[in-house]
């Protein structure tokens, strides 16, 4: 049992990841997370669902994590006063994913003491999540009048930055609030990229969900998708031929590498080494360009599916993919060289941005970002799935928590990211299936998936109801728990360093607004 | 000193752009026709102001490798800009969002005229995955506005989940030398 409690009773979930389901009650919910929280565990996702069809009011579903595996919890609340105690207080990150379950769903946390809107602005009425929603009687057309907070003193004042933000980047606000050119706090808008996706699964066949879950986040695609088949094959105990196991690692850890390389490009741009962007995006073009050659699709979509993979690799292929994994290997060795020589660089990467590793643990860090402030997780080290149980991953840690760190970190994940496909490509047969038939998906089923994608962990949980359609799908991803982080990041660094410091996290918005 | 190890590796590196793609057979006289039309319509130079007006984010990628050496479109004349103010063209990924719709408006009412829409990807032609198409809806949602058609005038539309680079820049010349041709005729 990854956890004890009294009477929790935990069953264990079928599937790649060890994940257990329990049923509490909601007045238990602090209490057990403070005992996840106590033993070093962190807060996954929080979402909840419609279970009113069945009698049964609203539900709450809970995602935590241990060293032991993934904890879902599931509490009914009640249909006319759906409240939960609040966690927030326990997870820092559980703050947005409650106002954001209020937004959708119309479930509280009783005593949370953030109850603003979170991925609602001012374009519907209602809780468009509840089975009864109506989309067209709810349109509305109001301003999205946001409280931010305010800071004040002599001196200070507000830079209001987006939506539409100055590079081709997705849109989000940020309120600055300043002295001369130092940063006091920023404060985070989000949510204008929320498109219904959570909406969007409902009704839609098992193999449609695979593609809408492969577009959540478009530079994730390969995890998402992963984390989607995974919860399917969950409920449905299927498990995917060894190919295609292989297969999917190999396209996540190209993944990794494409977008790896495009931020080191990118941070080099940054700093104004255009050098840097265009040496790394040369780089990547050439990994997506075998992605299109090999694969038939630049960034890898909709080749997982559920069940299995839908492309494979020739023999000719595999030989590709070893010479642009030694070409690879050779250049940015080069380029990593040029980089921590350039003191120019180095000056703009060294302290700026820091988050301590205290305060990363605190507001639970995770992915790549959190790995720079020594938050040792990596799903596949610690839940190693087919086929990580046979590559023996090894992680990059680094204590200092600022740009720099967050480049070292690219740098090390982009090597072992070779080293694992060259891997990879040894262990590929040509002769395997590609997948497992997987049609539809039992009646009244939940199943959840995590991958660790580029960015951190990925996880979708899915909801079947009694004819096994999807009722509920919860895609979830790190940006959620890493926003925040960005927050604490700038403070007291200067106004022009903030483009630096926020891709050096290179959070995704879509992810996080749905 | 890494100034010689960068010059050493820009000069192994050598040049990789690649001849750009032509809108359409009538301007298939070669890149040069094509330099001259951005020239005449725009005065030598283009200018695009990108709007994510909620899309997944696959478009951005690849319309940010139209910056990478292979397709190298600063060496065309066209290049990125900050302000809507300052651009002749507005590439718009969708689907626009509710809650983007009166940024991507105001962006479109702050551009001088002429200008020019492209939108890019399934999403921005017509609602894409993210809302039922056909007969079961227009590409909309409770938080979707659909296609980019839907909330701003639309020249060119680029289809694609994400398009390729090349079709983006397909798009946008076609939009500039359909420009051409509407300022031509009297």
């Amino acid at each position: 049992m990854p956890i004890t409690y009294p009477n929790l009773h935990l069953t264990r979930l079928g599937g790649a990841i060890p994940a257990w389901l329990g049923e509490i009650e909601p007045g238990d919910l602090p209490p057990i997370c403070q005992n996840v929280a106590d033993g070093g565990g962190r807060l996954l996702a929080l979402w909840g669902s419609d279970a009113r069809e069945l009698g049964d009011g609203f539900a709450l579903h809970v995602a935590l994590v241990n060293e032991a595996g993934l904890i879902c919890l599931s509490m009914a609340l009640d249909a006319v006063q759906p409240v939960y105690p609040d966690i927030s207080r326990i997870f820092p990150a559980a703050g947005r994913m409650q106002r954001a379950a209020y937004d959708l769903l119309g479930i509280y946390a009783h005593e949370g003491h953030d109850h603003r809107k979170w991925v609602r602005h001012g374009a519907w009425r209602g809780f468009p999540l509840r089975k009864d929603f109506d989309a067209a009687q709810n349109r509305a057309d109001e301003p999205d009048a946001y409280p931010f907070v305010q800071v004040e003193g002599q001196g200070v004042h507000e830079i209001p930055v987006g939506p539409i933000h100055a590079g081709t980047i997705e849109p989000g606000h940020f309120r600055f609030s300043v002295v001369g050119e130092k940063v006091l706090r920023l404060e985070e808008r989000l949510g204008y990229t929320h498109k219904g996706i959570e909406k969007r699964f409902e009704g839609l066949t098992l193999q449609q969900g695979a593609k809408l879950a492969g577009r959540v986040s478009g530079d994730s695609t390969v995890a998402y998708a992963w984390a989607y088949a995974m919860a399917a094959e969950s409920i449905a105990a299927v498990t995917p031929p060894d190919q295609a196991l292989w297969l999917r690692a190999l396209f996540l850890e190209r993944e990794r590498i494409a977008n790896h390389l495009g931020d080191l490009g990118d941070l080099g741009n940054d700093v104004a080494l255009s050098f840097g962007f265009a040496q790394f995006w040369i780089l990547k073009e050439q990994v997506l360009r075998n992605n299109a050659a090999l694969f038939g699709h630049r960034y890898l979509m909709d080749k997982i599916i559920p069940g299995g993979v839908a492309a494979d690799l020739t023999e000719p292929g595999r030989q590709t993919l070893h010479e642009e994994c030694a070409m690879l290997e050779r250049e940015v060795r080069l380029l990593r060289g040029i980089y921590e020589e350039h003191a120019g660089m180095q000056d703009r990467f060294i302290a700026a941005g820091r988050v301590e590793p205290k305060l990363a643990a605190q507001l639970g860090l995770c992915g790549l970002a959190g790995r720079a402030s020594a938050q040792a997780w990596d799903a596949r080290v610690q839940f190693a799935c087919a086929p990580y149980d046979r590559l023996d991953v090894r992680m990059a840690t680094y204590r200092n928590g600022d740009v720099a760190a967050r480049v070292i970190v690219r740098f090390d994940e982009l090597f072992e990211s070779l080293r694992l496909q060259s891997e990879i490509l040894d262990h590929l047969t040509h002769d395997g299936e590609l997948a497992t038939t997987l049609e539809k998906l039992p009646g009244n089923g939940f199943g959840v998936g995590m991958v660790e994608g580029w960015r951190g962990e990925v996880l979708v949980a899915i909801h079947t109801d009694a004819q096994g359609n999807l009722t509920r799908v919860h895609p979830h991803d790190p940006s959620w728990q890493n926003w925040p982080a960005v927050e604490h990041a700038i403070m007291g660094n200067i106004v022009p360093d903030f483009p630096l410091i926020n891709k050096s996290f290179n959070l995704s918005y879509s992810g996080q607004d749905l | 000193m890494p100034i010689f190890q960068i010059i050493r590796q820009i000069v192994r590196t050598g040049i990789k752009t690649e001849a750009p793609p032509l809108p359409d057979e009538a301007l298939r006289a070669g890149p040069q026709r094509l330099q001259e039309e951005i020239l005449r319509a725009f005065g030598g130079a283009l200018s695009i102001r990108q709007v994510d007006a909620g899309s997944c984010n696959g478009c951005e990628l690849e319309i940010r490798a139209l910056n990478n050496a292979y397709y190298n479109i600063e060496g065309l004349g066209i290049k990125f800009v900050a302000s809507p103010r300052h651009a002749d063209l507005l590439l718009v990924t969708g689907p626009v969002s509710r809650h983007m719709a009166i940024a991507l408006r105001r962006a479109y009412d702050a551009m001088p005229e002429p200008k020019l829409v492209v939108a890019v990807g399934d999403c921005g032609c017509d609602g894409g995955i993210f809302a039922p198409n056909g007969a079961e809806g227009a590409g909309e949602s409770y938080a979707s506005c659909g296609k980019v058609s839907n909330v701003i005038p639309v020249d060119v539309v680029v289809s694609g989940c994400p398009p390729t680079p090349t079709a983006i820049l397909q798009g946008i010349l076609t939009a500039v030398s359909a420009q051409q041709g509407v300022s031509a005729s009297p």
